[in-house]
């Protein structure tokens, strides 16, 4: 009979070999997905992973990799700094509405005026609206101990709301002709998430993205604050001995990580999707709950992440437009991504052994 | 009777038609959840047994089948998460958001070309000469008999777990199960068990929004009440009538919220249909503050895993 018995320590190995194996699972699981609705697997799959990078379009598409991968690195990096504490903010699609919605307000406010200091100001708006986003559920948390993830899920509901009002209320654009939607920040230069190297489509966001992920590595492996994060999640009573305050780390990591989402919806909203407008959100807040995962809940694993899950975006779009794939077989096959990796995950914690009496005679629990 | 320009009758009906959905997925969850498994996929079976239920009830024209379906694609998928927690030991917080996830995208997939159609209708059940009773007949005898079912699943679960051997198994295994494990109990199978009635409950209440409530296919129909079921059991400190209580709670303001809607109220529509959201968390705060602190009564091995190492 095959059994599990538990590893002593994790397994390197499978900590690192996990994502492969999982992305190799989905590939060939979604595969079987796609035959079955009467597409050449083989096609899609090349379609998904390989013409993005390499194929006939890539000079373009290689740059679209980028304009996706970076809110999805930013959210996810800051999502995986509470995971890891063991603090569940699953709303940051809320605080990323959010983030745009201030970011963007703040750019309005003083359109047409030129002047460099508006995006600076904007960049700093965008945080704090995700910031004050995710900070009602870790006040209610602190404060009175409420779940957090119902309310941060909660709050999703509600940011989509208050983004319809802006949309066709209060940020609408005047010379609109009555259409909802803001102004269009391309017309508006000072405000202007401009590119920075147009053919990577590298533009500020991805900039933040690349070194808020350096910066996470670095107050993960070499901070205080990281290691009481780590402390935390891991052993939660030995955190507290060593003067570990959970109020104190739920605010850090529900801030970090809604100031984060706040940002990417910034930086979106300034550049690629360039308005606010009903359907801004596209589900990057919670996509980058898989990419965190995937990354292992690592700075430097999310950045490949979250270039993979961009290039099931992009690939998606191509496999959408040229062999007429549902843009919702892209949604499962992201959310199979997720599934094969907490299941291959097991491997890491545990080995599978032969017969019955090998975990007695090993002797852990 | 009409207060404020709204029929408290006609109110009264409707917010029972309204909170089935979540009453169904609701009280699954509770079971869940008082077997030690915290199931946070619940919006992703709610919407699975939505499309399921829709596409069978239009396949044969036949809305019970169209139940039956629902509930059944509602646990095939909470069999993914039962899999992967029960056997494969995943988190289940990590696996509940990969199950919406999942769901919402399955659901999507499955019911392309399903759009505009409409589901044969779910007619409510004769009472004769009852539904004529005046105020009351509205109330009580005018439904479908799928809320006369969800009340006595209500009736049924509480009794189940008050009052029978499975129901003591069941929460012995939520509250401990270690020991749940030394009496001989298979606590995996237990939980895997109740965690695909949960799934055929939530499939169940899916279904009822796309045969009934709605009554059609779009996506993302479900729009969040797998998510407030999920608080109602926190609200109901995990007690079955108080789970029917919540339910009828968020059913009468999401219908009153509608009717204020309709009626023109003075508030602008945009804040009344935020109103269910802001009100499970202002809920949720009062409840878990205080003295009648909410997770006091959490089962105490709610959301770890078990592995028998022995």
């Amino acid at each position: 009979m095959l059994r599990l018995e538990k590893r002593p320590n994790p397994s390197r190995f499978w900590l690192y070999a996990t994502p492969a194996v999982a992305v190799a699972l989905t590939m060939f699981v979604g595969g079987l997905l796609f035959a079955l609705m009467g597409k050449n697997p083989f096609e899609v799959i090349r379609t998904i992973f390989w013409d993005p990078v390499f194929g006939e379009f890539a000079f373009y598409l290689r740059g679209q990799l980028l304009v996706k991968a970076g809110p999805l690195i930013l959210i996810a990096i800051g999502l995986a700094l509470g995971f890891r504490a063991g603090i569940w903010n699953i709303g940051a699609e809320g605080q990323y509405i959010m983030g745009a919605i201030c970011g963007a307000a703040v750019g309005l406010a003083v359109f047409p005026t030129e002047n460099r200091l508006i995006f600076p100001v904007m960049i700093v708006a965008g945080a704090f609206g995700g910031w004050a986003w995710a900070m009602i559920p870790a006040i209610l948390k602190t404060r009175f101990n409420t779940n957090e993830i119902l309310v941060s899920l909660m709050l999703v509901y509600v940011a989509e709301t208050i983004l319809a009002k802006a949309a066709t209320g209060f940020l609408k654009n005047p010379e609109g002709m009555g259409f909802p939607g803001s102004r269009n920040f391309s017309s508006f230069p000072a405000a202007r998430n401009s590119y920075i190297v147009e053919s990577l489509g590298l533009h500020w966001g991805g900039v933040a993205a690349l070194a808020t992920a350096v910066l996470a590595y670095i107050l993960l492996t070499r901070h205080i604050a990281g290691f009481q994060i780590k402390l935390a999640g891991q052993a939660p009573r030995a955190a507290r001995f060593h003067g570990v305050s959970p109020a104190r780390l739920v605010v850090m990591c529900m801030g970090i990580s809604g100031a984060l989402a706040g940002l990417a919806g910034l930086f979106e909203v300034a550049g690629p999707a360039g308005q606010i407008s009903i359907d801004f959100n596209t589900g990057y807040g919670f996509t980058a709950i898989i990419v965190a995962f995937l990354g292992r809940l690592n700075p430097l694993g999310i950045v490949l992440a979250g270039i993979l899950m961009a290039l099931t975006y992009v690939g998606g779009e191509m496999a959408a437009t040229n062999l007429g794939l549902p843009s919702a077989a892209i949604q499962v096959f992201q959310g199979m991504l997720l599934f094969f990796l907490l299941a291959v995950d097991v491997l890491t914690n545990y080995r599978f052994r032969l017969g019955a009496g090998a975990a007695r005679a090993a002797g852990v629990k | 009777m009409l207060i404020g320009g709204i029929n408290v009758e006609i109110l009264i009906a409707s917010l029972m038609v309204a909170s089935v959905p979540i009453l169904l997925a609701a009280l699954g969850e509770l079971v869940v959840e008082r077997s030690g498994v915290l199931n946070l996929g619940v919006e992703g079976m709610m919407i699975t047994g939505a499309i399921g239920g829709f596409i069978i009830a239009v396949q044969t024209q036949s809305p019970v089948l169209g139940f039956v379906g629902g509930a059944v694609s509602g646990a095939a998928i909470s069999a993914v998460f039962a899999l992967l927690t029960q056997v494969f030991l995943a988190n289940q917080v990590a696996t509940g958001l990969a199950l919406t996830m999942f769901g919402l995208g399955v659901s999507s997939l499955a019911g392309q070309g399903y759009n505009g159609i409409k589901p044969p209708a779910t007619g409510s059940v004769p009472f004769g000469p009852l539904a004529d009773i005046p105020f009351l007949g509205r109330i009580l005898f005018s439904h479908d008999w799928i809320v006369y079912a969800s009340i006595a699943l209500t009736a049924a679960i509480w009794w189940v777990l008050k009052y029978t051997r499975t129901g003591l198994i069941i929460r012995a295994v939520g509250e401990s199960h270690e020991a749940a494990h030394a009496l001989g109990y298979k606590v995996n199978r237990i939980r895997l068990l109740c965690i695909l009635f949960g799934g055929a409950t939530a499939g169940m209440g899916g279904a009822y929004v796309s045969l009934v409530r709605v009554p059609q296919w779009v996506d993302g129909i479900t729009s969040g009440a797998g998510w407030i079921a999920l608080a109602i059991v926190v609200f109901a400190s995990w007690r079955p009538w108080r789970v029917l209580i919540g339910a009828y709670l968020f059913g009468g303001i999401s219908v009153l919220q509608l009717n204020l809607q309709a009626a023109g109220s003075g508030i602008p529509v945009e804040y009344l249909s935020m109103a269910p959201y802001l009100i499970t968390i202002i809920v949720l705060v009062i409840l878990s503050s205080g003295r009648g602190k909410a997770s006091m009564s959490a089962p105490a091995a709610l959301g770890q895993n078990f592995h028998a190492s022995r």
